[in-house]
């Protein structure tokens, strides 16, 4: 008996919407995120992980109605990050519907949001996202960043990650800022020195771009994958990656 | 037939959207409440629970979660733990040092799993007896588990002419109890509500007892 490897669809969404393109030829409202994560769960997706690119007041409130509508009809965990500030955002979220809250830049500003988190609703309630680039400023020579990687921080992200976990952690979102978008596959020796350091699930982000980008990746020692655009493109299915997970020998939830 | 009711034991564990809908799919008229009639009354009650075992106990306690659900098991009413709604039918629970004493139904401890990577998040393989009801037609299915504490002995023995607890098992880092089919009291450790198909089959699997 083992635990099974995650696929993870990511969905951005602003306003309600799905914000980057998703090309799927089937549906009906393609920026409908409730659709979307329908036909994901359909497929045969794991997990799933919203991201509010917009967390203003007004846009909470939607997404809030949209974490609902969603687990009315999608019965697999999912996850809410962007935005999340205090620890009644993730009570909010929670109660919305969401399982898992990833928080991010709120918790370099305020490390201990993690520990006040975790006290209140659980570690397994609570990832911690990390956007990381390569950098000579660190002694791992990897920083964490914030605004979506353009703002370096001086943050080591190894002991960022390290400390995190201390505090209440209960899963590590390992988004590469340096892979992410160019296609040619995650970064590996990030992906493996998170491992090294980590007593909690991690997820490999950034850069996939192939249905055989995902198995180095779960090689590397993450505990499962996530990606955007190359579900969204509808050029990869989540069926087709964890054929190709299991033709490598790792275990896979099958429909 | 008509539908069956369930209550869904409201008070005041985290998220139960997915809980009442999945039921609900799974063909029962659904109650979210903790109306202590319509705990007793409905054909089945279903007690989530999500976060630690003290603060779940406490919050069952504060409304006399105990009461209802002994009153039903005392009756043969049909009663479903889900995750530390399962955990807490335990004589106790130790997290952190703290041991905290659980509704007892059952002998055993709850504590946390001996494994390198905790929580134990995501899903996994079940080793449920051939004859289970609940799993019936599921032996092959993965199931979705999010905790880092379980009980890892079952202890329960009983005599004839009860029929002998259904205990089914998984494993991450050591083996623990993954769901019980002991009477009118079953209960799961991981969540058949966030399962997908799998999870919705379980659940008419349960409806179908009741």
């Amino acid at each position: 008996m083992t635990l099974a490897v995650r696929v993870i669809p990511c969905l951005d969404v602003a306003d309600g919407r799905v914000v980057k393109g998703v090309n799927f030829r089937d549906l009906r409202d393609a920026g409908d995120p409730v659709e979307l994560a329908r036909q994901y769960y359909l497929q045969g997706a794991d997990e799933l992980t919203f991201l509010d690119v917009k967390a203003t007041v007004d846009n909470r409130s939607t997404m809030y109605d949209v974490v609902a509508r969603t687990a009315e009809n999608v019965f697999i965990p999912l996850t809410v990050g962007g935005g999340v500030r205090t620890v009644d955002d993730v009570g909010r979220l929670l109660a919305s519907g969401a399982d898992k809250v990833g928080v991010n830049s709120a918790a370099i500003a305020r490390p201990e949001l993690l520990s006040d988190i975790s006290g209140r609703y659980g570690a397994q309630v609570l990832v911690l996202s990390l956007d990381i680039t390569r950098s000579p400023s660190t002694r791992s020579g990897f920083v964490v960043t914030t605004h979506g990687g353009r703002q370096e921080t001086t943050l080591d992200a190894l002991e960022w990650a390290k400390r995190a976990i201390e505090l209440g952690a209960g899963e590590l979102l390992v988004n590469s800022i340096d892979a992410d978008g160019t296609k040619d596959g995650f970064d590996l020796e990030l992906v493996a020195a998170i491992r090294a350091l980590s007593s909690v699930p991690v997820i490999a982000s950034g850069g996939a771009g192939r249905v055989e980008d995902f198995a180095p990746a779960i090689a590397a020692g993450a505990d499962a994958v996530l990606a955007a655009s190359i579900f969204h493109s509808g050029e990869v299915l989540v069926s087709e990656v964890k054929t190709d997970l299991a033709r490598h020998g790792y275990p896979v939830r099958t429909l | 037939m008509s539908r069956k009711t369930v209550v869904v034991f409201d008070y005041g564990t985290g998220n139960i959207h997915s809980a009442i809908k999945a039921v609900e799919l799974a063909g029962a008229t659904v109650e979210l409440t903790r109306d202590k009639q319509k705990c007793a009354q409905a054909d089945g009650l279903l007690v989530p629970g999500v976060g630690a075992f003290a603060a779940v106990m406490e919050a069952l306690n504060a409304v006399d979660g105990g009461e209802i659900i002994d009153r039903r098991l005392a009756g043969s009413r049909p009663v479903l733990g889900i995750c530390v709604g399962m955990q807490v039918m335990f004589e106790n629970g130790v997290e952190g040092g703290v041991d905290t004493q659980g509704l007892g139904e059952w002998p055993g401890t709850v504590r946390k799993l001996n494994a390198p990577i905790l929580p134990h998040m995501g899903w996994n393989n079940i080793d449920a007896p051939k004859d289970s009801v609940l799993f019936d037609g599921l032996h092959d299915e993965r199931f979705y588990f999010v905790h880092s504490f379980a009980a890892t002995d079952w202890t329960l023995d009983v005599m004839p002419p009860f029929p002998a607890p259904k205990v089914t098992w998984a494993e991450h880092g050591e083996r623990f109890v993954a769901a019980v089919e002991n009477g009118p009291l079953c209960a799961t450790q991981f969540h058949p509500e966030k399962s997908g198909e799998a999870g919705i089959r379980f659940l008419k699997n349960w409806l179908a007892t009741l």
